[in-house]
């Protein structure tokens, strides 16, 4: 029973880090472009032009 | 891959927020660009604006078609981007209000809510099948206990962040006093998550919270495809809008040119406007006369004489000599204003339209409430206590709650939409392909709809092959229209045209340069000193030397395909008309041509508009195809309407959907589809209802256990949405 009580705090915890996360990239921008993204992953000489 | 991660992606606003030392002086900059399909092209575009000075960064999009450039304020301007896409071989233009897109930012709040209702559904269903499992083994009622109120910690905040679109939309429909769909869904949702809430506290097994959650997921995510759909194609109109809208050249007080985008004209600013160039923005002629293209706006392909003092339509075309307007804001006796009085008018007669969900929400809810009485008190009425009476009652409300339902709709719009959108049909309205899919009457505007709207030389004379090619050496030192179309007849003929040297541009007349033998000229008939062979149409004249003057006449061509779409349209059963503000003979030539039994030349728009009324009071459902800006009011008053992607900016906003493309047959397409997907919709709603047969009789004898009640849901929501997607690869035939 004892299990329980640290099991499910951290399945939890672990289920809300996902969701930050998604609402992170959702947040800066990462879901504007699915198909940009697609074909960038493919580059190899990607440069930073910030 | 760990270099791609390290790039900040670039939100509109993210990078100015940054940059706080130097925002005053770094502007975002949005350009639509055409033709950027892959991402080699991607690459290019980023590389072209990155190696402007002065540019800090650029990021392509490519499935909105745009590129964000964040560039210093002094130096670069939007026209030098435009013109370094230009060199590398992409078109470009500004998007003035990219940034603050509003049906963007919806999309978002609606992801955020599906994202959050997705980990809920998540976490709940892992606690419920835990309960579900234990309950026939050996888990303590204190452990089930816990794991309910765990739900119901997780559920609430959820229930109440995410169920905010459907509590939203119910709520103003009831004060409206109307019904939706989201009326039973907000109350289904409610209600099950409050009497879980119940029974939790009273240590019961009938909790739902999952049902609940998982019931919002399913119907966040196709309400949310819906959404992105047509923003989607709202943001591939807006492109196309932005890429045809044009660049001004202005004249400022000290004599010199600037150039401009046509949202940045003011009233009073000189516009220089040059020979085939379109006139940007409405005004008045100060200097120069000339001739002007109005077919855009009145339908009339003939040519009209512009001289000072003459208003001028944006979207016309200057055919010969530069001309200075003066721009003018929209004043209340134009062509245009009463063109916006028709509109809202039309707009307010078109009266509200009830889509099919809400139509089926008007038999469903009261049904589903009356079915809940029933069971409540029948209950009662067979001695069980009141509690058991409202537990079994509720039951079935949950059950009943329209997740297949609610979904049999939106599964297909976006299934059906997308179809349409890798075909060049950009549906913008909401309930576009629900009114597309009850026409029985298409009406046609000619001039840019059922023709291309741009001149070509007419079939039926005899020039020869010398002749034109002569002509066309000669015409491609121009951008006239009219020079364009000798150059393109010549090229069709298979002829080589070289471009002539020394050929010199006479403003209002033509072309004219000193050949070997003599002097050749192209140009107005009078000029070549020809008499006008036929008194009503537009042509040009060819004249070498002493030689006599050869008359070239235009027409403006049907689309390709347009008299095999009229006869299939025909063969569907489908009832056509031709609707002109263009001359008798013309329209007439072009009726009989498109095989058009029903014509009506010289409309003007509120004739239009009448004509379309009587057809709405002879019970018919009309579809108008139209481009001009004096078919706008029509697009408006029909019960659904197309446009072409080269119409006026007015007819594109008020049309359920554009057509891209020079041929005609995606109209077949888009009333295939929105028939095909009025069909899938029909048949969702049975599956729909079939599921509630089975299960609501259940519900009410209180059989239905939270386990069955989760399954069943998501089993009907998926046998929904399977079934649209079948749309995606039909073959689809328009029958009547």
């Amino acid at each position: 029973m004892t299990a329980l009580a640290w099991l499910i705090p951290c399945a939890l915890l672990l289920g809300l880090l996902g969701l930050a996360a998604f609402l992170w990239s959702l947040g800066s921008g990462q879901f504007e472009d699915l198909e940009g993204a697609a074909w960038r992953a493919l580059r190899d000489d990607e440069q930073d032009h910030s | 891959m760990a270099q791609a991660l390290t790039q900040t992606p670039l939100g509109s606003h993210g990078l100015a927020d940054a940059d706080a030392g130097d925002a005053a002086r770094s502007v975002t900059t949005t350009l639509a660009v055409e033709g950027m399909h892959c991402g080699g092209c991607m690459r290019k575009v980023e590389l072209a604006l990155a190696a402007i000075p002065g540019v800090v960064s650029a990021r392509a999009n490519l499935s909105a078609r745009r590129v964000i450039a964040v560039h210093r304020a002094s130096g670069v301007n939007s026209v030098d981007l435009v013109d370094a896409l230009q060199r590398a071989g992409f078109r470009a233009a500004e998007l003035a209000e990219a940034n603050a897109d509003p049906a963007k930012a919806v999309d978002q709040v609606l992801l955020k809510r599906v994202g959050v209702a997705g980990f809920a559904a998540a976490n709940i269903m892992l606690l419920s099948v835990s309960v579900w499992s234990g309950a026939a083994g050996d888990m303590s009622p204190s452990v089930q206990a816990l794991f309910h109120w765990l739900s119901a910690l997780i559920a609430l905040p959820v229930v109440g962040y995410a169920g905010q679109p459907f509590f939203h939309s119910a709520a103003q429909a009831l004060r409206a006093g109307r019904l939706n769909m989201d009326v039973p869904i907000s109350l289904g949702v409610t209600l099950a998550t409050a009497m879980s809430l119940y029974q939790t506290t009273r240590g019961s097994q009938q909790v739902y919270f999952d049902a609940a959650v998982t019931l919002l997921f399913f119907l966040l995510v196709g309400r949310f495809l819906d959404q992105h759909m047509r923003t989607r194609a709202a943001g591939a109109a807006a492109n196309l809008l932005g890429l045809r809208g044009s660049m001004a050249s202005v004249i400022q007080p000290d004599g010199t040119t600037l150039r401009l985008a046509a949202p940045a004209l003011k009233p009073g600013m000189r516009v220089l406007t040059v020979a085939g160039e379109r006139f940007a923005v409405d005004g008045r002629v100060v200097e120069g006369n000339g001739e002007v293209d109005a077919s855009l706006i009145t339908g009339e392909t003939m040519p009209v004489s512009v001289g000072p003092g003459t208003p001028i339509y944006a979207g016309t075309v200057n055919l010969s000599g530069s001309l200075v307007t003066e721009a003018t804001a929209t004043d209340q006796n134009t062509l245009l204003a009463e063109i916006g009085r028709l509109m809202a008018a039309a707009e307010q007669a078109r009266g509200r339209y009830v889509r099919l969900a809400d139509q089926a929400a008007r038999f469903y809810a009261p049904a589903v409430h009356v079915l809940g009485l029933v069971t409540f008190v029948g209950w009662l009425a067979t001695g069980h206590g009141w509690e058991a009476a409202l537990t079994a009652a509720i039951a079935v409300l949950i059950i009943t709650c329209p997740c297949a339902l609610a979904l049999a709709v939106p599964a297909v719009q976006v299934a059906a939409t997308s179809r349409l959108f890798a075909k060049g049909v950009l549906v913008k309205a909401p309930d576009g392909l629900e009114r597309l899919a009850e026409i029985d009457t298409v009406v046609f505007d000619k001039t840019g709809t059922l023709t291309l709207g741009e001149p070509s030389l007419a079939a039926d004379q005899h020039v020869s092959n010398d002749v034109l090619a002569r002509a066309a050496s000669f015409a491609a030192a121009s951008r006239h229209p009219y020079a364009r179309a000798v150059v393109r007849a010549a090229e069709r003929a298979g002829l080589a045209v070289q471009p002539a040297a020394n050929v010199r541009e006479v403003a209002g007349f033509g072309l004219e340069r000193i050949g070997p033998d003599g002097p050749e000229r192209l140009g107005s008939a009078t000029w070549c000193g020809a008499e006008p062979v036929r008194a009503e149409a537009a042509a040009v004249c060819y004249r070498a030397g002493q030689n006599r003057p050869v008359v070239l006449a235009f027409e403006d061509r049907l689309r390709p395909d347009a008299v095999a779409v009229v006869a299939s349209l025909r063969q569907a059963g489908f009832q056509i008309e031709l609707l002109s503000g263009d001359r008798t003979a013309v329209v007439e030539a072009a009726a009989a041509q498109a095989g058009i039994d029903r014509w009506m030349a010289g409309a003007a728009p509120a004739a239009k508009i009448a004509r379309l009324d009587k057809l709405k009071a002879d019970g018919r459902k009309v579809l108008m195809v139209g481009d001009g800006l004096n078919d706008a009011p029509a697009l408006a008053a029909a019960h659904a309407s197309l446009s072409p992607a080269s119409a006026a900016d007015i007819s594109q906003t008020a049309a359920d959907a554009i057509v891209q493309g020079s041929r005609l047959a995606p109209v077949l397409e888009t009333l295939g589809v929105a028939r095909a997907a009025r069909r899938m919709a029909l048949q969702n709603f049975a599956i729909a209802i079939g599921y509630n047969v089975v299960f609501v009789p259940l519900a009410m004898a209180g059989l239905v256990t939270p386990l069955l009640a989760a399954v069943a849901m998501s089993a009907s929501s998926i046998a929904v949405t399977t079934n649209a997607i079948r749309l995606r690869s039909m073959r689809l035939e328009l029958a009547s």
